[in-house]
């Protein structure tokens, strides 16, 4: 006979203002197997949870409901604590009247009766419940970093110098991500590459990290602790290993016009190139697209003058599979384009801008490019129509963001910052020009930021105009900018040489793609989800997956880099452990009445299935039936409701646990 | 979103089977949103919705259930890469069986709910509320159990001896 003890939550206030919590423990007192049952009011704190281990002993409890908040938040916490007092952990669960019933429902006689029935499902469950024993895997000690900008490059390095093997995974043929494009820095106006290009150095140098350059995920599998990750290396069509990166096939390959991506389009590379001077690694790769060699089969210059004979048109994908103990995931971000967008997407362009068609309205990347001692005008501010310096200059902030209509409502958060910076930098370049900002709030917190704004407005002398832009168009060689200045309450028109438009910061391309082979959650916008927006920043609710830069959420350097460091932390204390436990929660094989169908193996995502062999003591096989590798099942339990005779089981959501729940409907 | 909560002379039982990573995740986040629904809905949690037997919906159905719901990942989001697919193709199968027997299909809905739609969690629940509200009591499986001995559960006595008796 079961002895449940019931433990209702009063969460202060959060579940007793809409449930009548006594009323509550009460009526669990009333259902048959429940030994115990009573109300507290922080459940989780110290005299909450001794009160529970308490009642376990003095009550010999076969089981535990705690009617509180979420299994999410706190099921941990009262596994263990029930596990403390001698219990089975997993004869401990949750009832969740917090999230599902008093923070959704205001009516209290409605809100306590459904609690009542939240906890009624809960015991049943329980009353059912087998002990489950932990099973433990190993920990393969080796990381995975998929993005090599400064999120993943700061990840890197903090898990590679704690002792252990890592390997980044870069999708373009350099590392450096978008911090590598940028010229200064807010809020200290230091030199990005210099600051950013000794990083990437010792990524290359160090001695526990591979790099995959110019490669992507393929395929992911396993689960914390013991994943295996296949990654694609893309065809360099230079051969790494030979390659000494002396650039002569650079300077030789006669296709030379073609628009630079690092430069946003404004400076002009080969063929056969290096994104920037600073990459790593410094080994060239063909665009195969615009080679005249794989385009028409004629050329092969390169090929011809490479001393190490290093480039290889023949050269093709590879997959290579590694064991990986944790993953973490740096992606980053793309800058939102203000063009006609396709057909069904939830991002609107901007017609009123000419949908990008206006040469010298440029982006804030653009900008960083043209003020950048390396970039395409060597550091000049120089508009891209005619190559003149631009002495009126626009800059608009929230462009994208923060616009519902236009499909984005959350901040960019780091464009009041880099304008205000873009301000100052056009200042200290164009002595005789004058830079207009057209901003909704200026959004400055952080450590020297205010400051760092109020020096962009009354030091460096830009004009900031309260309100938005309506409507540009060229005429002539200006463009003419129609806005409102919101605190005057007048017309604004400006005769701009040059217009540079802070846009929204969303997801990589391809952000849910890779989401899906991770099997990680992300919103509606593409952002990963973390598994708690306050207490689980970095982590993602899929085991061994972390998160750090931008791909979560807009972020700036500083919180890049801290939220890098944060998920490194992660990964070693994860790697302090030789062992992991992990939940029981596996199928397993009814050896006596599996008839060897294996319609189970044929629906099992995770190949789990497996065929077994049952010998008689001569050593005949008598019949071949299904075994489920446990430390390979997900515990998904596909394979239950697929099994004809219901032979094959998932610990936890047992089918005798789940129709108890129903019967209490 | 502040709906007055009136208790109506009809309160339906709606139940909802939902899957831990995308559809309880989204529930828990309405619910830290402070967003309101109907409290009639019930929610049973599983790892995945391919661990969802048709099997449990009937017998939802049979012990009072008005309406039943069934939300998991978006395709493509699964957790587990292929439950959802699974379970979209079985009650693919299964609805069209509902149908035959004369089940309103009204009053079994399926979505996509994932752990970033709190809002969406909230629609679903109350107009599959105010559906089967306006649909009234589902008699026909009620009826059924009346009748006859349920005997899906596992551990009756009859059922572990026929299992026995076959090996
Ligand atoms: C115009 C502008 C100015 C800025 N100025 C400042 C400033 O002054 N100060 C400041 O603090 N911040 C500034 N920022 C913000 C700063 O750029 C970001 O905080 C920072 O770059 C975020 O780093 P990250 O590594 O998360 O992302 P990213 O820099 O975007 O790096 C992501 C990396 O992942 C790679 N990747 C993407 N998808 C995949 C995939 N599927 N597989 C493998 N690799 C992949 C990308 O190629 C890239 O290398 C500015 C941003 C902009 C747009
Ligand atoms: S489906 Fe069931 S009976 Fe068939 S092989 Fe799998 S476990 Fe055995
Ligand atoms: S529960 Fe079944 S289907 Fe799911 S992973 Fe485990 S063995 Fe495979």
């Amino acid at each position: 006979m079961s002895r449940i003890g019931v433990f209702v939550c009063h969460c202060g206030e959060n579940i007793s203002r809409t449930v009548d919590v006594e009323q509550v423990a009460a009526a669990a007192g009333n259902i048959p197997g429940v030994a115990f049952s009573c109300d507290y009011k922080y459940m989780c704190s110290d005299p909450g949870q001794n009160l529970l281990k308490k009642a376990i002993a003095e009550h010999n409890l076969t089981g535990v409901v705690v009617a509180a908040c979420s299994p999410r938040m706190h099921e941990k916490t009262f596994r263990k604590a029930a596990g403390a007092a001698g219990l089975n952990p997993y004869v401990c669960e949750m009832a969740n009247i917090r999230e599902h019933c008093s923070w959704v429902h205001e009516n209290r006689e409605m809100a306590t009766a459904k609690a009542s029935d939240i906890v009624h499902l809960m015991v049943e469950r329980v009353k059912k419940g087998k002990s489950l024993a932990p099973i433990t895997v190993p920990v393969t000690k080796k990381a995975l970093v998929i993005g090599g900008g400064i999120a993943g490059i700061q990840a890197a390095l903090d898990i590679a110098d704690a002792g252990h093997q890592v390997l980044v995974v870069e999708r373009e043929p350099s590392i450096g991500g978008h911090m590598a494009q940028l010229s200064e820095t807010f809020p200290t106006l230091d030199c990005s590459q210099c600051i950013m290009t000794p990083k990437m150095v010792d990524v290359a140098n160090h001695p526990n990290i591979t790099l995959y350059s110019y490669s992507e995920i393929e395929k992911v599998e396993g689960y914390i602790g013991n994943f295996q990750v296949t990654v694609r290396k893309k065809a360099r069509s230079v051969d790494e290993s030979k390659c000494t990166g002396c650039g002569v096939c650079i300077a030789k390959c006669p296709k030379k016009k073609i628009p630079n991506e690092f430069d946003q389009g404004h400076g002009m590379r080969s063929a056969i190139y290096v994104p920037f001077p600073q990459a790593v690694p410094n080994t060239p790769v063909i665009d195969r697209e615009n080679c005249t060699m794989f385009q028409s089969g004629k050329c092969g210059v390169c090929a011809k003058v490479c001393g190490p004979g290093a480039v290889d048109y023949q050269q093709e994908d590879t997959l290579t599979v590694e064991s990986i103990g944790a993953i973490v995931v740096a992606t980053g971000f793309k800058l939102y384009s203000i063009d006609r967008k396709p057909e069904g997407s939830m991002i609107q362009g901007y017609g009123e801008f000419g949908y990008g068609t206006i040469p010298d309205i440029v982006d804030g990347m653009t900008f960083e490019r043209l003020a950048s001692a390396s970039g395409p005008t060597g550091g000049k501010i120089l508009r891209p129509s005619d190559g003149k310096e631009p002495k009126q200059i626009v800059f608009i902030q929230c462009v994208g963001s923060r616009a519902r209509e236009k499909g984005i409502s959350y901040c960019s958060k780091i464009c009041c910052m880099y304008t205000a910076k873009h301000t100052m930098l056009y200042h200290h370049k164009v002595h005789d020009g004058q830079a207009y900002v057209f901003f909704m709030d200026a959004r400055t917190p952080g450590k020297g930021y205010d400051e760092f704004w109020r020096r962009a407005v009354e030091e460096e002398e830009a004009v900031y105009i309260r309100g938005m832009v309506s409507r540009m168009y060229q005429k002539g060689d200006k463009i003419i900018v129609m806005g409102s200045d919101t605190l005057v309450g007048v017309q604004v028109e400006i005769e701009a040489d040059m217009v540079v438009l802070a846009t929204a910061v969303q997801p990589q391309e391809g952000a849910d793609l890779l989401a899906q082979k991770l099997g990680i959650s992300y919103d509606k916008y593409n952002f990963y989800s973390e598994a708690h927006a306050k207490l689980k920043p970095v982590e993602c609710a899929t085991a061994g997956i972390y998160l750090a830069g931008a791909c979560q959420g807009p972020k700036d350097i500083p919180d890049t880099v801290s939220q890098a460091s944060a998920a490194a932390a992660k990964v070693m204390t994860l790697f302090a452990k030789d062992q992991l436990e992990r939940d029981p929660v596996v199928a397993k094989v009814n050896e006596k009445y599996c008839v060897g169908c294996f319609a189970c193996k044929k629906v099992c995502p995770y190949g789990a299935i497996e065929e077994k062999e049952i010998k008689d003591r001569q050593g005949n096989v008598v019949k071949v039936i299904a075994y489920v590798n446990p430390g390979v099942c997900g515990g998904c339990g596909t394979c239950q409701a697929t099994c004809p005779s219901k032979t094959v089981e998932l610990d936890g959501y047992t089918d005798e646990q789940i129709m108890a729940m129903i019967e209490t409907l | 979103m502040h709906a007055e909560q009136v208790k109506h002379d009809f309160e339906p039982k709606v139940v909802a089977f939902v899957c831990t990573w995308c559809t309880y995740a989204g529930a828990d986040l309405a619910g830290t949103s402070r967003m309101q629904y109907p409290p009639n809905v019930r929610v049973l949690k599983f790892p995945c919705t391919g661990r969802i037997d048709p099997v449990f919906i009937l017998r939802a159905f049979q012990k009072g259930a008005d309406g039943v719901l069934v939300s998991g990942c978006h395709p493509g989001d699964c957790h587990y890469m292929a439950g959802n697919f699974h379970a979209r193709r079985r009650f693919a199968a299964f609805r069209a069986l509902l149908d035959f027997v004369g089940v309103d299909l009204n009053r079994l809905q399926f979505s996509w709910v994932s752990a970033a739609e709190g809002g969406k969690w909230v629609e679903v629940v109350t107009e599959l509320t105010e559906r089967v509200r306006g649909m009234g009591p589902m008699k026909e499986f009620k009826e059924l159990e009346l009748e006859e001995q349920w005997s899906a559960s596992l551990s009756t006595p009859e059922l572990k001896a026929a299992y026995d008796s076959i090996t």
